[in-house]
């Protein structure tokens, strides 16, 4: 069985190391498409506040993981397939498959905005973003962030530990609009301020020029900042732009079953690439989260291996950290239609509880200044549990989580 | 024979010593709240249930982590935590459905049990033995009839 993973990320690697576990004699094949072993994009902020070396961005730490496995690492580009001859272009050469994973990630947009393509404007992406970013993101120098989402607040973290001058914009009305409520938003903003960060929602980049400092920055209120760098971290889109004409199918992302395989038979998706089921809503969905892309990585590798494997969609959440400030958010936390919810909010103490339910089961939640034991929450919409009475407790005191959790769903675990 | 911590909920009496024994032998201080295993109290049943992570297959936490700081050690079965690799970036806090991975803010990264190497310090310090360290055998199936049993009991 020739199988042929790109995208070296951590579905593309999980998939490749599934298929082995379940297929000694598969010829294996990861192609990555940047010069360094398989890494995680997660680790770029810890890299870029000096906590470790590029080495310690590295997936897997042993060097020799892959010989080890008999996994064959390729560096490349696609430039298409051929699903009936089962052959994938390179740049250069073809490598033919009988089983096929695009796990091709995604990749940052830019927007139609003047002076992106300025020197000192950069995404923050990839270890060679991350190169470019600690060249310019130097103690003192003033540099713009623009976008306030999941992926820019993590970036947010990181050069602010730089000691950088940093100023955030956000045109949304708060800050990780699509992962957290206003009130939550308003908690972070506030705290990121009272850390000497500067935010500025309802606000966008007009315009960027060359400047004294490097660029010269414009926002929609007229006001223009210096800054020695701007980084652009304003949404992701799956990687697709390689199978146009292949018949494929994609939407937002490229389609998938619940067995991880696309529109053609022997070709599968996984990770920021795919829209696979979601957990919460049962439609298909690109969540772009690293738990999500293991599972479903794992998942397509077990199919591509021949086992039939069922993914009973994937839960959207994230964790995050905003210079102390743990935050995170779960599947419906906006709500669901016939719910209710069980909120409390410590505006002094940075403090937010916001459960969602339908009937006496947890759908979603949204969390800031998070206390232990917040994995609890993915148990118990994972598992449905009926919370019975507890449901009631909670609604009092939504932050008694853990002990419903514990007096419920720990009897029956394993 | 690999081994496993069995918990007894029905022994327990709420003392604590075993958050106490956790948190000194890993952190070199007795402060629960530092511990690695925690146990619950429901007053109004008087019920106390130690509770920590039960080193799952699936090992949802090491599965999630984007830097393989979490590995298996190979004789005890733990799910064991890298300090010198994790990162902090708290995704297996939400990948860990049982919620027993925790960021540390001292540290600033996770924590879990790791069975102290294959003699915990919780076990050995539990006077009433709701808490004990026995084959791995029992505590699978068994250990789940024994838990469904308890949970109806003291329902």
């Amino acid at each position: 069985m020739k199988a042929v993973i790109l995208g070296a990320g951590p579905a593309g690697v999980t998939a490749a190391e599934t298929i082995r576990a379940h297929n000694p004699k598969a010829r294996i094949t990861l192609v990555g498409d940047e010069p360094h072993p398989p890494y995680g994009r997660m680790a770029i902020p810890y890299l870029l506040s000096g906590r470790i070396d590029e080495a310690g961005t590295h997936l897997r730490a042993d060097p020799d993981h892959y010989r080890n496995l008999g996994i064959t690492l390729k560096t490349g580009r696609a430039l298409g397939l051929d699903a009936k001859a089962r052959t994938l272009a390179l740049e250069k050469g073809e490598l033919a498959y009988d089983a096929l994973l695009i796990a091709t990630g995604a990749k940052p947009v830019k927007p139609k905005i003047k002076g992106l393509n300025l020197p000192g404007v950069h995404h923050c992406w990839t270890l060679a973003d991350a190169r470019a970013i600690a060249a310019l993101a130097r103690k003192g120098e003033p540099v713009v962030l623009m976008g306030a989402g999941f992926i820019g607040t993590i970036i947010l973290e990181a050069l602010a530990l730089r000691g950088v001058s940093l100023t955030v914009v956000e045109q949304a009305d708060r800050m990780v609009p699509r992962m957290m409520d206003a009130k939550a938003g308003a908690l972070l903003k506030r705290w990121c301020q009272a850390q000497g960060v500067k935010v500025l929602t309802g606000t966008s980049i007009a315009g960027v020029e060359k400047g004294p400092k490097g660029l010269a920055v414009t926002l929609s209120t007229g006001k223009t900042i210096p800054a020695a760098l701007l980084v652009v971290a304003a949404g992701v889109a799956p990687n697709i732009g390689f199978l146009k004409g292949s018949g494929v199918k994609a939407k937002q992302g490229l389609l998938v079953d619940a067995h991880l395989e696309t529109s053609l038979p022997g070709i599968f998706a996984a990770g920021d690439v795919a829209q696979g089921l979601d957990f919460t809503t049962g439609a298909l969905a690109v969540n772009a989260i690293q738990p999500g892309a293991v599972a479903q990585g794992r998942l397509a590798g077990l199919n591509m291996a021949g086992e039939r494997v069922a993914d009973r969609g994937q839960l959207a959440m994230n964790v995050l950290d905003t210079l102390g400030l743990v935050s995170a958010s779960f599947g419906a936390w906006d709500g669901v239609d016939g719910g209710w919810r069980s909120a409390a909010l410590d505006r002094d103490n940075f403090r937010y509880t916001r459960l969602e339910f339908l009937g006496d089961r947890l759908v979603g939640a949204n969390l800031v200044g998070i206390g232990p034991h917040v994995g609890m929450v993915r148990g118990l919409i994972e598992t449905g549990t009926r919370l019975g009475a507890w449901a009631k407790t909670l609604k009092r005191d939504p932050n008694r989580l853990p002990e419903a959790y514990v007096a419920t769903l720990a009897g029956r675990r394993d | 024979m690999q081994r496993s911590l069995m918990i007894e909920p029905v022994k327990c009496t709420g003392c604590k010593q075993c958050e106490m024994a956790c948190s000194m032998t890993h952190e070199g201080v007795f402060n629960p709240a530092r511990s690695r295993i925690r146990v619950f109290e429901f007053h109004a049943e008087a019920r106390f249930v130690p509770y920590t992570c039960t080193q799952c297959a699936q090992a949802w936490c090491q599965q999630a982590c984007p830097v393989e700081a979490i590995s298996v050690d190979a004789a005890t079965g733990a799910k064991v935590v890298k300090e010198a690799r994790c990162v902090g970036c708290k995704v297996c806090t939400i990948a860990c459905p049982f919620g027993t991975v925790n960021y540390v803010r001292a540290t600033g990264k996770v924590a879990k049990c790791d069975l102290c190497g294959g003699d915990p310090a919780c076990a050995k310090a539990c006077p009433t033995q709701a808490i004990t360290y026995v084959d791995s055998d029992w505590t699978g199936l068994e250990r789940m009839r024994a838990w469904a049993a308890k949970a109806t009991a003291t329902a």
